[in-house]
């Protein structure tokens, strides 16, 4: 019996947009794009343990521009307390806004407000409220701020480097006291680092104004009621 | 989060997962505290070995070492060595128990006291171990039952206590000690280990003292003692403790409850190492043999005038 031939090789699909390999489409969150560009995903950011070739995990970055676009959280850290205040966004008329939360106690002695992807939020939290308990069964003691930031970023990083699975798309910010009650205020970002601030916003449209809003006003030695004042201004200025 | 079963539960689990019953009892087995990075399948459940599997718990698991190629090594233990507790007056292989060990808090600290005669049945295979383990500076651990296994499990928590101190800058509570070690104990339930053992350190708590044995058990307390000989230390300790005794008064209660714990025990005997801890850690303040001690306490009668002389005394 006769074959038929074989099909003519295709010709090689040319993409329509040409960009260097190592470059990634802009973000939203860095101002309209050039005319020309275009949001095709490029070869480097598909896969979360896949390095380009300029050093960068682009899925851990899409993580975080996911965390730009929740609503903003704002952490004060003052002489005697650790403010933390959200900005809660338009709520619909039939929905009950008391079921959204977006602070959650972690502890006894701990607090976390978190900016992003809320179901990711949820999961996080309970892995961190289990290693409280695990932590207090194991060692009798409560866990400082320390270890618990650092159970939380070693847990997102796990994430990015691992095949199948994607970063959690949340910033959180913790909020507790150390043993010798100096408050503390740690940042946990998708990436895994975790690191102490004095005062820090994050997520939300207007992410720099309301830093360098901090940046300015920011004083040591505040009270409880000039620590809620600053929080509060510093999410005025997300409008 | 949950520690890993053993190694040979995994075995075990692994050996079943043909069966439908194996494998649910494979997913319940693995279902708390697994990593939703498992993405189904025994593909995942066989890589326990590759570094991106599932962590170790944050505090440290007990190393994982091979178990002996049987099916159930605490059975074997039992049915082979007769490693029972009660049952083990005719052993073929004979484990080294007997032992006095004692320690107990006071005002200025706490004072660890233990002998140093390994016995196998009546036969003494050495009067001169070590059954004071210092875990570090500050935490020290003492041994009564198997030999090996006290050696083996303190070094293996002097690791875990040192990689909490390399994590969180700051030293290990004597509580976190203990419950780590009597974790990892419990994990081996069952499987022929015979520990006695009491750890002891200051931490910023103050001086604190938990007994751990081979069951699990786990019990804070300011007097403990362990071993074939601790009726005769409890009997003298209990009568002369008191907590404001000065650091020499307690040293000689120490020594003095071991030597009358070696004089009747058996199984108790040979060099008589004291131990103090103290806020910046702990000191050996005294070693000696129990026979010279009798001996210093208890010296012999002079021989009567004119009568003959009293033969040499025995070593």
């Amino acid at each position: 019996p006769v074959r038929p031939p074989p099909p003519p090789p295709r010709p090689p699909r040319r993409r329509s947009c040409a960009r260097a390999p190592g470059t990634r489409p802009s973000l939203p969150s860095e101002g309209p794009r050039a005319p020309g560009s275009c949001h095709i995903m490029s070869r480097y950011d598909r896969a979360i343990t896949v390095f380009s070739p300029d050093g960068n995990l682009f899925q851990v970055e899409y993580a975080m521009e996911a965390v730009r676009r929740g609503a903003t959280t704002v952490g004060v850290r003052g002489a005697d307390c650790v403010i933390l205040g959200v900005e809660r966004k338009a709520v619909a008329n039939l929905q009950d806004p008391r079921t959204i939360r977006k602070i959650c106690k972690v502890d006894d002695h701990l607090t976390l407000a978190f900016s992003g992807l809320t179901a990711d939020a949820r999961v996080l939290v309970n892995k961190t409220r289990l290693e409280c308990q695990s932590y207090r069964l194991t060692c009798e003691d409560a866990p400082t701020v320390e270890y618990v930031a650092r159970f939380m970023a070693k847990t997102q990083q796990r994430y990015t480097q691992r095949g199948g699975v994607r970063p959690f798309g949340v910033s959180s910010m913790l909020a507790g006291f150390s043993p010798d009650a100096e408050p503390q205020l740690w940042l946990v970002e998708p990436s895994g680092t975790f690191s102490a601030w004095r005062a820090n916003a994050i997520g939300g449209r207007n992410e720099k104004a309301v830093k360098e809003f901090l940046v300015k006003n920011w004083a040591a030695g505040l009270d409880e009621a000039a620590s809620v004042r600053l929080t509060g201004k510093a999410l005025l200025e997300v409008v | 989060g949950t520690p890993d079963p053993p190694p040979a539960a995994r075995a075990r689990v692994r050996r079943d997962c043909r069966t439908s019953l194996g494998k649910a009892l494979l997913s319940s087995m693995f279902a708390v505290g697994a990593d939703v990075l498992d993405i189904g399948g025994s593909g995942g459940r066989r890589s326990r070995n590759d570094p991106l599997g599932a962590p170790p718990s944050a505090l440290g698991g007990p190393t994982g070492f091979c178990l002996p190629p049987t099916a159930d090594p605490a059975a074997f233990c039992r049915t082979n060595f007769t490693a029972e507790k009660g049952k083990d007056m005719n052993q073929e292989i004979k484990f080294a128990k007997g032992t006095t060990t004692l320690a107990f808090k006071y005002n200025g600290g706490i004072i660890i006291s233990v002998d140093s005669r390994a016995t196998q049945g009546p036969y003494i295979a050495s009067q001169n171990v070590k059954k004071v383990i210092e875990i570090n500076k500050f935490l020290v651990g003492t041994m009564a039952g198997g030999a090996a296994d006290c050696q083996f499990w303190e070094r293996n928590l002097g690791t875990q206590c040192r990689l909490y101190e390399l994590r969180n800058k700051e030293r290990i509570s004597v509580a976190a000690a203990s419950k780590l070690l009597a974790n990892t104990l419990l994990q081996y339930r069952g499987y022929g280990l015979s520990m006695g053992t009491m750890i002891t350190g200051w931490d910023k708590t103050g001086p604190q003292l938990y007994y751990v044995d081979d069951a699990g058990t786990r019990l804070h307390g300011d007097m403990f003692a362990v071993g074939s000989g601790s009726t005769w230390a409890y009997g003298v300790l209990d009568n002369y403790y008191r907590p404001d005794l000065t650091d020499e008064e307690a040293i000689e209660l120490g020594k003095r409850a071991i030597y009358h714990a070696t004089h009747r025990d058996a199984f108790s005997g040979g060099m008589n190492n004291v131990y103090i801890m103290k806020p910046d850690g702990w000191t050996q303040v005294y070693r000696g043999d129990v026979n010279d001690y009798h001996y210093a306490l208890f010296p012999p009668p002079p021989p009567p005038p004119g009568g003959p002389p009293l033969p040499a005394t025995a070593a």
